[in-house]
Formats: C-alpha cells, sequence, structure tokens
C-alpha cells in the first residue's frame, strides 16, 4: 500500500446512472403486469402457472440483487457472498422437497403426508 | 461520464476506501445470507403444504384482496426506485437529494404498511384469523383453510415486521443525515440500509404470486 495519504479520498466506486435504475424499474413493472396477467390465463394449468409466476420472480429478484444491490458492479468477494446465500437456500429446498415429495415412494405408518 | 464523488474517510483498520468498503458490503451480504435462510424455511414449510393441499389452498387464496396485494407490490417495488435513487445521490454527496428520496422511500413503507392494516382489518372481520374465532365454507376444509391462513399470516407478519423496521432504520438515517452527523458523511451507511431495504422487496416479489396468486 502506499501512503501517499490522498488515494484515501478516491474508492473505485461505481455510480449507477439514474437511467439504468428507472430502466430496472420498468423492467420490474412489466414483470409484475405479466405476473397477475399470468394467473388469469384462461383453461386450467396449474404446473405451467406456477412455473411461471416462479420464473418471473426470479428474475425480477435476479434484477433487483444485480442492479439496486449493485452486485452487477460488486467485487468478486461480494459476488461469493451473494451467491452463497441463495445456493445455501437451494440446498434447503432441495432436500425439503426432495424428503416430502417421495414419502408415498415407501408408505410407512407415521410418516405419512404433510 | 465522470461524476462527483461523496468524499470518503478511511478508518485506521483498513488499507484503503476500497477494502474498507467491501468490508462493510460483504458483511452486510453476511447479515443477508442469515435474512435468506430465514425465510427460506418459512417458504420452504409453505412450499410443502401448498403442494399436500393445493386445492383448499386455492379455495382460502380467493379470501384475500388481490388488488389489494397488486397495489403493495407496485408501492414496494416504487420505494425499491427511490431506495436505489438516495443512495445513488448519496454516492454523488447530494445530501438535500438524498434527503428528499429517503423521505419518499419511507412514506411508500409507510403506505404498505397501512394497506397491509386494512387487510388484516378485513381478515379479522371476515373472522379469518386462525384460532377459536376462524369460519371457513365449506366446513370440511376448515382446518386446511386454517392452515393457509396461519401460513399467510406468520409470512406477512414477519415480512410486515421487516418493513417497520426498515422504516425506523430509515428515520435514524434521516435525521443523522439532517443533522450533518459525522458518521452519515459516508454513503456506506445508506449503501448497507438500502441493501437491506431491496431484501426485504425481494421477500415481497415471491410472497405476492405465492399467496394472492395461486393458480386453480
Amino acid at each position: 500500500m502506499t501512503d501517499s495519504g490522498n488515494d484515501s479520498h478516491s474508492a473505485h466506486i461505481h455510480i449507477v446512472p439514474i437511467r439504468v435504475y428507472l430502466m430496472v424499474y420498468v423492467a420490474l413493472l412489466v414483470l409484475l403486469v405479466l405476473t397477475v396477467g399470468a394467473a388469469y390465463l384462461p383453461g386450467h394449468h396449474t404446473m405451467l402457472n406456477n412455473i411461471i409466476a416462479l420464473t418471473i420472480a426470479i428474475v425480477k429478484a435476479v434484477l433487483v440483487v444485480l442492479y439496486f444491490m449493485h452486485v452487477r458492479y460488486g467485487t468478486r468477494l461480494t459476488w461469493v457472498w451473494a451467491s452463497a446465500g441463495f445456493f445455501w437456500l437451494i440446498i434447503m429446498f432441495i432436500l425439503t422437497l426432495g424428503d416430502y415429495f417421495t414419502r408415498h415412494w415407501i408408505p410407512m405408518f407415521g410418516w405419512e403426508q404433510p | 461520464m465522470v461524476q462527483e464523488q461523496a468524499q470518503q474517510t478511511l478508518s485506521i483498520q483498513f488499507d484503503d476506501l476500497d477494502q474498507q468498503n467491501e468490508s462493510y458490503i460483504v458483511g452486510m451480504w453476511t447479515f443477508l445470507v442469515t435474512e435468506i435462510m430465514f425465510f427460506g424455511a418459512v417458504f420452504a414449510a409453505y412450499l410443502v403444504y401448498r403442494v399436500a393441499n393445493h386445492d383448499v389452498f386455492y379455495l382460502a387464496h380467493l379470501k384475500l384482496d388481490i388488488p389489494l396485494g397488486f397495489f403493495n407490490t407496485l408501492v414496494l417495488l416504487t420505494s425499491s426506485l427511490t431506495m436505489a435513487l438516495t443512495v445513488h445521490f448519496a454516492q454523488r454527496g447530494r445530501s438535500r437529494q438524498e434527503l428528499l428520496f429517503l423521505f419518499i422511500t419511507m412514506g411508500l413503507a409507510l403506505t404498505f404498511l397501512v394497506v397491509k392494516g386494512f387487510e388484516y382489518h378485513h381478515k379479522y372481520v371476515e373472522g379469518l384469523i386462525p384460532g377459536p374465532a376462524f369460519r371457513f365454507e365449506p366446513v370440511e376444509h376448515l382446518r386446511v383453510a386454517q392452515l393457509f391462513f396461519s401460513l399467510y399470516f406468520a409470512m406477512t407478519g414477519l415480512h410486515a415486521l421487516h418493513v417497520l423496521i426498515g422504516v425506523l432504520v430509515m428515520a435514524v438515517l434521516a435525521v443523522l443525515i439532517a443533522i450533518r452527523h459525522p458518521s452519515v458523511q459516508d454513503f456506506i451507511p445508506v449503501e448497507l440500509v438500502g441493501l437491506y431495504w431491496h431484501f426485504v422487496d425481494i421477500v415481497w416479489i415471491f410472497l405476492f404470486p405465492l399467496l394472492y396468486l395461486i393458480p386453480r
């Protein structure tokens, strides 16, 4: 590290332009309308509706994390930390759902469906 | 494009400002990871019960007010934008605009809570609070419908608590900025509150479709 002293006044921060924030906001609103619209699709396709709703929610969350939470412009350590949370979340979901959704494979007393 | 950038002060335990900023942001993310896991557990419980009782959950969710839920989603997404702008102006050292957008964000957060309060009150009037007074037609679905509303109140209640904490933290931040307190000369406190607020927004992004928009 240099001890020149004046480096303490200039960090390498990325100031996201307001235009980018507004574009992300508009995208989020469009996705919100799409979610509600998809819920009223005519017909009876529960699985398809669930997949559409969750996909849109994940896209919205990714937009918020990358732009509003600045992870896109963040350091590599920030990337690792932000990903770790969602990675561990996926592990928890796979283990929990893997248990509950396979219980009917081997019927046992006291080990019923929730 | 070169923009003016707010002055930052280096604490003695850090080599330089980049290291200092990264430490604060990674520290906040560490907290958010615990929050993700905390909410994740409630979401997992909801998912397990919803898959097992899909049809009754569909019937029970018809009691929720979709227009109000939609309005609240709109309010929260907008508050995320205004919070992002708050951070933007903090990074540029424009404390007046920073304060303005912080107040707008607080106003939107309070709007969310008021609407949520009306929704809760409506559920109370309709006898949809889990407990001895819970009423649901047809009666054979009462137990599972009560399960749905237990999950509904647990999830939206925890979320509303986070919104409330967010409002309080923003109020403290606003006072510190208004009196030009040394601790908020740096934009990092605003950035960290922003990270928390966007996380609260993300939770609602998942809550809204999962609770209000159950497909038949």
